[in-house]
């Protein structure tokens, strides 16, 4: 039934991209995390009247943050081409997609967490002080923990973006579900290899809203 | 022994500079319970934060037990803050961590060893009083409870100064004193020293030795809170001193009184510290022909001793009157004739 509904589909072929992308949005999205998460606090602590407020190390954080984010994906991904082949020694396959991923998606996940962490009430980081933490103290047991319902929708939403990025990334040549759409689908005009595809991306962001909606709701004990 | 010398912290806002807190010299001893009273922006937020390092003074310094707390900084301030805890209006607990986490958080920051934590904690839920509520997320709390919690938190590592910034303020008059027996215990048990800052007297009378009141960043008025409470000198503290007091003092109330015993004469008698426990009325109609009748009453208990007023009608010729009132003046009582006018 299913071999008649999508005749030209190969089975194999469309497994092997579902795994690139899951690969590709695994990495990048742990990579995105901890660099945007880095970012983030960076941005929050060098704020004025914060713990290390510090005008010069705010605007260019905050600068490379807003440039990174405003560039379109796409274009991006062609801007970085240079550095990607530095980098990795090539521009195609899953690997090489990952600079441009991590690069596109951080500053996106570091305005996220910059949100989060001030939505952490104020009088909490102030009792943490007055009991004489360190600022090390500061971020891995108040601010860390007390904005981490906000830290994982964040990350989820993100994770989300970065499957669509990972499609993108398809068309020049990433692999993955993306570059099967794309080219065997869209250019081969087989509409049933591009619906597929489509299918597989539905269901790979709807687990992943699903465990992140998941992890939300255990992590808040508010 | 917490000593502030010519104080004063100045903020830039910017477009102005605001002095927030203003040439304050303070001196409080081992084991007090001290009381600074305001209204909001009168500086006393700004005042308790000099006195743990959370803020620095433009000028000034501030000592606790022969540190000056304005001279150190870095690991060594974070150090002498672990001996001179706080507790907040809005309790600032951390909502991720249990009743129990909480309480253990200033522990991990003094680096203190797991079992050690674990037994410190126990002792510490049980001086609260939160037993079986150790695993309880602030979530689940009361307000009255959350300030039990931040009180533990703030006793975890035996300090010598307990700050209170508006500690009962947001909780209901029951609960406040449930809260502020609690710290009198401690006072007594521990042999802390408190320094309380508030803007109801009701909590000045109920647990603090000495008081003073702010007013636009200088210290107005500093005494014995009994003192304060009998001759209140400036104008600021009579107004809180009116807060607990209803002393009948208004031109409204004694008018109103006057209509309802229009005959005879209305006296107001204060009572102060040991007078309320003799036995003044018995002796005045025992020895006075005078008809005495009670009109209005009220003794508040300080820490310090008791403070009351009553309102009597005095009924009888103009020298029976005179002469009970030079009687309640012999005994060392505040006696004065009410007129309207």
């Amino acid at each position: 039934m299913i071999d008649s509904l999508f005749p030209n589909v190969d089975w194999d072929s469309m497994w092997e991209a579902t795994l690139e992308t899951l690969y590709m949005t695994a990495l990048s999205t742990v990579f995105t995390f901890v660099i945007g998460l880095a970012l983030g606090i960076l941005l929050f602590l060098t704020a004025p009247k914060q713990l290390w407020a510090n005008k010069i190390v705010n605007w260019l954080t905050g600068a490379f943050v807003n440039i990174f984010r405003s560039i379109p994906f796409i274009i991006l991904i062609i801007l970085l081409i240079p550095f990607t082949l530095f980098l990795m020694g090539s521009i195609r396959g899953p690997n090489a997609a990952l600079p441009a991923l991590i690069i596109g998606s951080a500053p996106f996940y570091a305005r996220m967490v910059l949100i989060a962490l001030k939505e952490i009430d104020k009088g909490v980081i102030e009792a943490a002080r007055s009991m004489g933490a360190t600022t090390g103290t500061i971020i891995w047991k108040v601010l860390l923990p007390e904005s981490k319902p906000a830290l994982i929708s964040g990350i989820t939403v993100t994770a989300i973006a970065l499957v669509g990025y990972t499609a993108m990334a398809g068309i020049i040549g990433a692999g993955g579900l993306g570059t099967l759409a794309f080219l065997d689908g869209f250019q081969r005009s087989r509409e049933d290899v591009t619906l597929m595809a489509t299918i597989l991306i539905l269901i790979i962001v709807f687990v992943i809203q699903f465990i992140g909606d998941l992890v939300t709701t255990k992590a808040d004990k508010r | 022994m917490i000593e502030l010398k010519k104080v004063t912290k100045k903020f830039d806002t910017g477009k102005a500079v605001l002095t927030a807190v203003d040439q304050v010299d303070l001196s409080i001893s081992d084991g007090e319970i001290f009381g600074i009273i305001g209204y909001s922006g009168a500086g006393k937020s700004t005042l308790i934060r000099l006195l743990n390092g959370l803020e620095k003074p433009s000028s000034g310094t501030v000592e606790i037990n022969g540190q000056t707390i304005t001279a150190i900084k870095g690991g060594e301030l974070r150090k002498a803050r672990q001996k001179v805890s706080m507790i907040f209006q809005h309790f600032n607990l951390l909502w991720s961590r249990t009743v129990k986490e909480n309480i253990e958080f200033p522990l991990e920051i003094a680096g203190a060893a797991k079992a050690q934590r674990g037994k410190r904690v126990q002792e510490l839920i049980e001086l609260v009083g939160l037993t079986g509520r150790e695993n309880a997320y602030p979530s689940e709390l009361s307000g009255g409870q959350k300030q039990r919690v931040g009180i533990a938190r703030a006793l975890a590592n035996d300090p010598e100064v307990l700050l209170c910034d508006e500690a009962t303020s947001a909780l209901d008059p029951e609960t406040t004193d449930a809260i502020l027996d609690l710290l009198v215990d401690i006072n007594k048990r521990l042999g802390l020293t408190i320094v309380l800052i508030t803007h109801e007297m009701h909590v000045i009378r109920k647990i603090c030795h000495r008081v003073a009141v702010m007013e636009g960043g200088r210290v107005v008025e500093l005494g014995d809170v009994l003192n304060v409470f009998q001759s209140p000198k400036e104008e600021i503290t009579k107004r809180f001193v009116a807060q607990v007091t209803d002393s009948g003092d208004s031109q409204e109330t004694i008018k109103n009184l006057r209509e309802l015993y229009p005959t005879g004469e209305l006296v107001k008698l204060v009572f102060v510290g040991d007078q309320t426990e003799q036995p003044i009325l018995t002796k005045l109609i025992r020895s006075h022909s005078v008809e005495v009748n009670i009109v209005q009453g009220n003794i508040s208990h300080t820490q310090r001793g008791a403070y009351g007023t009553l309102i009597l009608q005095l009924k009888g010729s103009i020298t029976e009157i005179e002469e009970a009132l030079a009687f309640l003046r012999s005994e060392d009582v505040q006696a004065e004739v009410m007129h309207n006018d």
